[in-house]
């Protein structure tokens, strides 16, 4: 289904795994008012061997228990099924639709961060990336390419030691630039700079420097939509598997 | 329709316990399903509101605190005046037999106790896809009859 490109924050959640993506929605839905009409896509791995998926973002929602807010918000739990990035293209079509039905804010909580997760940048507008301590020395080489791209940086865990740390190593890598985005310090568990953090993410503003970046995403995505998705695709991989067929053969015929 | 289903696995009431909920879950996902666990101590207006913002086809659900005969009917008729209709209800945990006919009778498809092997659930939850047995549908079907 076709949707019209819809004005409206579309917000990534995203970082590695374990370093409190979900919190941090939940946090951010606490501190809005019940008259913001809020939805969260959560999206979770699908099993490579069994194609099956367990979608448990929803149990770190404490706000669902808010009854005042819940009634204003929206939780939708994806499996990333087929799709070779960890953001199904089917989000981008959701969140529009979430848009043009009077959502205020569409957040996306992705998967847990690796170098494929830059795909939440061909679907969402603004991103959060979310780090955490004691993430080791190969921080800023392995997250380089996800960073660069962020409109707002967030520590969190900031009650565990190495916080700091990880504030000034992030600051001095990405002071090089010009273009540098906030980086914040929260603690799910102390409510550290979590109103702070609901404030900024509400208000967010597009970085320029990331919008070139953020586009060539969608051309990427899009660009693979038309190889996956064309009828032959199956076959020709077949081919190549099976009968030797040649990537370049391979491409060319895809692409006819 | 067999193959993939959405399936909200939860657990209504107070029991402090998920470890059942838990595995049945797992073995769902290892069957090919996606499922959709709702964390311990829902209310069944949770629960039905999960199934609907999920699109979900199946609703587990698990009790071993006996407030089943309470809890089960509760979500059943919400489902129903939600107009919810075609989502297949099945239940868990400890529920003793003398229990079960009010709760299939209030629209429950099957109830597997301890000791169930896994296999059955899905043997139950694709031959329920393939029926038309929802929580609002006139069947008398039930799982094991």
């Amino acid at each position: 289904m076709q949707v019209q490109q819809v004005d409206g924050d579309i917000i990534a959640i995203t970082g590695p795994p374990g370093v409190g993506k979900s919190c941090i929605v939940d946090s951010i839905l606490h501190r809005l008012t019940p008259q913001n009409r809020v939805s969260v896509i959560a999206v979770d791995p699908t099993s490579p061997l069994s194609g099956g998926a367990l979608l448990g973002d929803r149990i770190r929602l404490s706000v669902l228990d808010d009854k005042e807010k819940s009634d204003s918000i929206y939780v939708r739990s994806i499996a990333t099924r087929s799709s070779s990035g960890s953001i199904p293209s089917i989000v981008r079509s959701l969140a529009h639709h979430l848009l043009a039905n009077n959502f205020d804010f569409v957040f996306i909580e992705t998967v847990g961060a690796g170098q494929s997760e830059m795909r939440c940048a061909a679907v969402a507008n603004k991103i959060v990336v979310v780090e955490g301590p004691a993430r080791g020395d190969g921080i800023q080489a392995e997250k380089a390419g996800l960073l660069e791209l962020a409109d707002l940086i967030v520590v969190n865990k900031s009650d565990l030691e190495g916080a700091d740390k990880v504030v000034n190593d992030l600051t001095i890598s990405l002071g090089l630039t010009n273009d540098m985005p906030p980086i914040i310090k929260t603690s799910t568990i102390t409510g550290n700079g979590l109103d702070d953090l609901a404030d900024r993410v509400t208000n967010l503003e597009e970085r320029k420097s990331s919008k070139r970046a953020r586009i060539r995403q969608q051309l990427l995505m899009a660009h693979e939509n038309i190889i996956t998705s064309n009828p032959h695709f199956e076959t020709i991989l077949d081919r190549m598997s099976e009968e030797g067929l040649g990537l370049e053969d391979a491409l060319r015929e895809l692409s006819e | 329709m067999g193959g993939r289903q959405r399936i909200v696995i939860a657990k209504p009431g107070l029991d402090g316990h998920d470890r059942g909920a838990k595995v049945v879950a797992r073995a769902l996902r290892d069957g090919g399903h996606e499922v959709i666990y709702t964390g311990l101590r829902r209310t069944p207006e949770q629960i039905v509101r999960t199934i609907m913002d999920e699109d979900a086809r199946f609703v587990g659900l698990s009790s071993l605190s006996g407030a089943h005969s309470h809890l089960f009917p509760k979500i059943c008729n919400l489902l129903r005046d939600s107009g919810l209709n075609d989502v297949v209800v099945f239940g868990g945990g400890i529920i003793p037999e003398s229990d079960r006919p009010p709760l299939y009778e209030a629209g429950v498809k099957a109830i597997f106790g301890p000791g169930t092997p896994s296999t059955e659930i899905l043997e139950f939850i694709e031959h329920a896809s393939g029926l038309d047995c929802g929580v609002g549908s006139e069947t008398t079907w039930r799982w094991g009859e």
